[in-house]
């Protein structure tokens, strides 16, 4: 499917994979298809930033290439790799065939070649590039971030026997950060940017809908009045939107018709994930905050 | 006998007079200048006249100035020297607390205060005297050359007791101070002939050089990485002396290039936290302290750790303690918050960073206790409790820094704490929950 050619195109798009976002991002991520340039988003946990690459990627059609990052992830993980022992095995079948001419070629052809995500990102695809997606680079260390330097604003990577990849078209590259530590500047520079907010009370409840729609109406708007309510406290850990419609759906299980206290308490887990903020809404702390939820809805 | 060429200097001896005096100040406040420059400069400016002040200023600064964090110390030094004959009087009485009031119109640049320093100190006899009166009293001290024993006594003396000229000396020394701290284990691998585990790479890239003979495996094992600090300073007006001696030394740890740290973090706190890492960074030890006093608006205020370190473990724990950081909180612990929550909070505070290392200068006293109810609430959730008084208790905590059973004077105070709080912070911190 083609890229669309508006903002509102994107959009629509979005929404037909149940992906409900605000203006901001919908901008972003056109403007990151229209130029070409990776989109870096950065948020709180559970706002749906690795939705949005599932979202566009299922939208468009394309691909999806994950590369989850993590402390020690280097170039042989993420980039490519050599199939060592099937190189060995040639070695070995060459020798004793006694045909060693030209073997280093041969060792290092293609069929070698573990390819790892960056890599495949950068082959041709049938029916477009494929999106790209480089999950939560907060967690890996700053010499692969230098490393994303040349892959991310080229497209391109450099195997060192046979020599630079180039992609044909480049990927969508979507990078996602929670933020545990600062992606520095250089990286940030060659990426188009948006923090991923938590969403108003609207669009939470659109996006509850759309992801879980069996729920219902009524406890839909009171689960997300209540969570909304909830970020307001002063809490350790602000439940994501993640979490709203994880605890809508546990509730859902459990057949609750409305929101009690009681239920609350039962249901906490599936909400705030620190012992310090689950101890700071036992007892009364629940009730008031589900009266003061409660008292926003009435005008509505 | 050996013929030296005639030395092309103006007749002016006033001129050259002045030029090396301020050469000499240039030395002390930092830069690197030899003799052989104060003839140059010389030469320069005759070269150049007097008729631009602009060039007079460059021609002097493209022969003293080397690196990049030079040239504020130059400007300032430059400007007092040559331009502002106001200048000894405003630093009197920068320098003096005691004048300070009566004639500060306007608060010390960076950089400025060290080259008032280097112009006054061993200030020449024919210096432009402006207020003769007024420097009788005004004389200041500083002892460049300390001796050995003079440097041992620094080492044990109290921040607070320090006279000016001790605590440029102690300033001096504790930019030598660095905190050696070990590596750690990390997932990233590099060669070794020892290591666990197979390079498949490598072996197959030696095998290759010699036509595909294996004649060893590589091995690889994990590659060390090194810790962050983070730094946590008390700022209160109670801490003054302390923090800004203890800010010095971290400035010199920040700046230390291959001292361990990946990165260094510093707050400051009083009744709000404040990040001044980034300020951290700046060169001039002088420029860094005054853009993070700027930055910090409570600057010798109250205290109140327990909504400080809130703010911390909100906004930036998650941020700053991802990587297995090192937390350095130096603070008395005199607190105006409710003890439950600074329990609290320090517990939060513990359980996100490896280690948590207090420096309390009030454990310098004979005889401490921790019978102040934020002391008491804080003890239990450190790692180590230490004094950090001077340069001494610095180098101490330098020696141990990286040995994780140190617990300092925690043991000993625990146990004058008495049975009620109990040794284990966890338990402490559900029975405050309970509460």
């Amino acid at each position: 499917m083609q890229t669309p050619d508006s903002i509102d195109g994107v959009e629509t798009l979005l929404e037909d994979q149940r992906y409900v976002c605000g203006r901001g991002l919908s901008t972003a991520m056109f403007l990151a298809l229209r130029l070409g340039r990776p989109l870096f988003l950065e948020g709180e946990a559970g706002v749906g930033k690795t939705e949005i690459a599932k979202a566009i990627s299922k939208g468009l059609g394309r691909k999806l290439i994950r590369l989850q990052c993590y402390e020690g992830l280097d170039a042989s993980s993420a980039v490519y790799e050599w199939n060592f022992a099937a190189q060995m095995i040639a070695l070995r079948a060459a020798e004793a065939g006694g045909a060693t001419d030209g073997l280093k070629d041969q060792l290092f052809a293609e069929e070698f070649l573990i390819e790892r995500p960056l890599l495949q990102a950068m082959r041709p695809h049938e029916g477009g590039a494929p999106v790209l997606l480089i999950d939560e680079l907060d967690r890996t260390d700053a010499p692969f971030e230098a490393f994303l330097l040349e892959a991310l604003s080229d497209f391109q990577v450099t195997i060192p026997e046979i020599g630079a990849i180039i992609a044909p078209e480049p990927p969508i590259v979507i990078l996602t950060s929670n933020r545990t530590r600062e992606v520095h500047d250089a990286l940030k520079r060659r990426c188009l940017y948006h923090w991923v907010d938590y969403p108003d009370f609207t669009r939470e409840l659109e996006i509850l809908t759309a992801q879980a729609p069996e729920v219902s109406a009524q406890l839909s708007r009171e689960v997300v009045a209540f969570v909304q309510q909830l970020r307001t406290e002063d809490l350790f850990k602000k439940p994501g939107v993640a979490e709203t419609i994880d605890w809508a759906k546990c509730l859902l299980a459990l057949d609750v018709v409305t929101l009690s206290p009681e239920v609350i308490a039962d249901t906490l887990g599936a909400v705030l994930k620190y012992q310090d903020d689950i101890s700071k809404l036992q007892g009364s702390e629940a009730k008031r905050i589900l009266e003061e939820a409660k008292a926003a809805l009435e005008p509505a | 006998m050996t013929e030296y060429p005639p030395l092309d200097l103006p007749d002016d001896p006033k001129l050259a007079q002045n030029v090396t005096h301020f050469m000499r100040a240039l030395r002390k406040a930092g830069l690197p200048i030899g003799p052989g420059a104060v003839i140059d400069a010389v030469r320069a400016v005759a070269e150049t006249g007097f008729t631009s002040r602009t060039d007079f200023y460059w021609a002097l600064h493209a022969l003293c100035v080397r690196r990049p964090e030079h040239r504020a110390v130059f400007a300032q030094v430059f400007r007092l020297y040559w331009r502002d004959p106001r200048f000894m009087e405003h630093m009197m009485s920068l320098l003096l607390p005691a004048v300070r009031g009566v004639q500060e119109d306007r608060s010390a640049q960076a950089a400025e205060k060290r080259a008032a320093e280097a112009l006054l100190d061993g200030a020449e006899p024919d210096m432009p005297n402006l207020h003769e009166d007024e420097n009788e009293e005004t004389l200041i001290e500083i002892d460049a050359s300390a001796t050995m024993s003079g440097e041992e006594r620094l080492r044990s003396l109290d921040f607070e007791q320090m006279s000016t000229g001790e605590m440029a000396e102690a300033k001096r020394m504790l930019a030598k101070l660095s905190l050696p701290v070990k590596p750690l284990p990390s997932r990233r691998y590099g060669a070794s002939p020892s290591g666990a585990r197979i390079d498949a790479r490598r072996t197959m890239a030696q095998a290759l050089r010699r036509g595909g003979e294996i004649t060893q495996l590589s091995r690889a094992t994990p590659r060390p990485r090194w810790p962050n600090l983070v730094v946590i300073c008390d700022i209160s007006g109670s801490m003054s002396t302390y923090s800004r001696m203890v800010l010095h030394f971290l400035h010199a740890v920040a700046n230390h290039k291959g001292a361990g740290w990946a990165q260094v973090h510093a707050f400051t706190f009083g009744t709000r936290l404040t990040n001044i890492t980034r300020h951290l960074r700046t060169r001039d030890v002088d420029a860094a302290l005054a853009a993070a006093g700027r930055e910090a608006q409570d600057w010798e205020g109250g205290t109140r750790i327990g909504s400080c370190l809130h703010a911390f473990n909100r906004d930036w724990s998650r941020r700053v303690l991802g990587q297995g950081a090192v937390v350095l909180l130096i603070t008395d612990g005199l607190d105006r918050d409710a003890p439950e929550q600074l329990s609290a909070e320090m517990q939060r505070l513990s359980l996100t960073a490896r280690r948590l290392i207090w420096l309390n200068p009030l454990l310098r006293w004979e005889g401490f206790a921790p019978r102040a109810s934020g002391i008491a609430a804080m003890l239990p959730h450190v790692h180590s409790f230490r004094a950090g008084h001077s340069i001494a208790s610095l180098e101490e905590l330098a020696a141990v820094i990286s040995s994780p059973d140190d617990a300092g004077e925690k043991a000993r105070l625990m146990a004058q704490l008495g049975p009620v709080s109990g040794q284990d912070g966890w338990r402490d911190a559900e029975r405050g929950a309970e509460r």
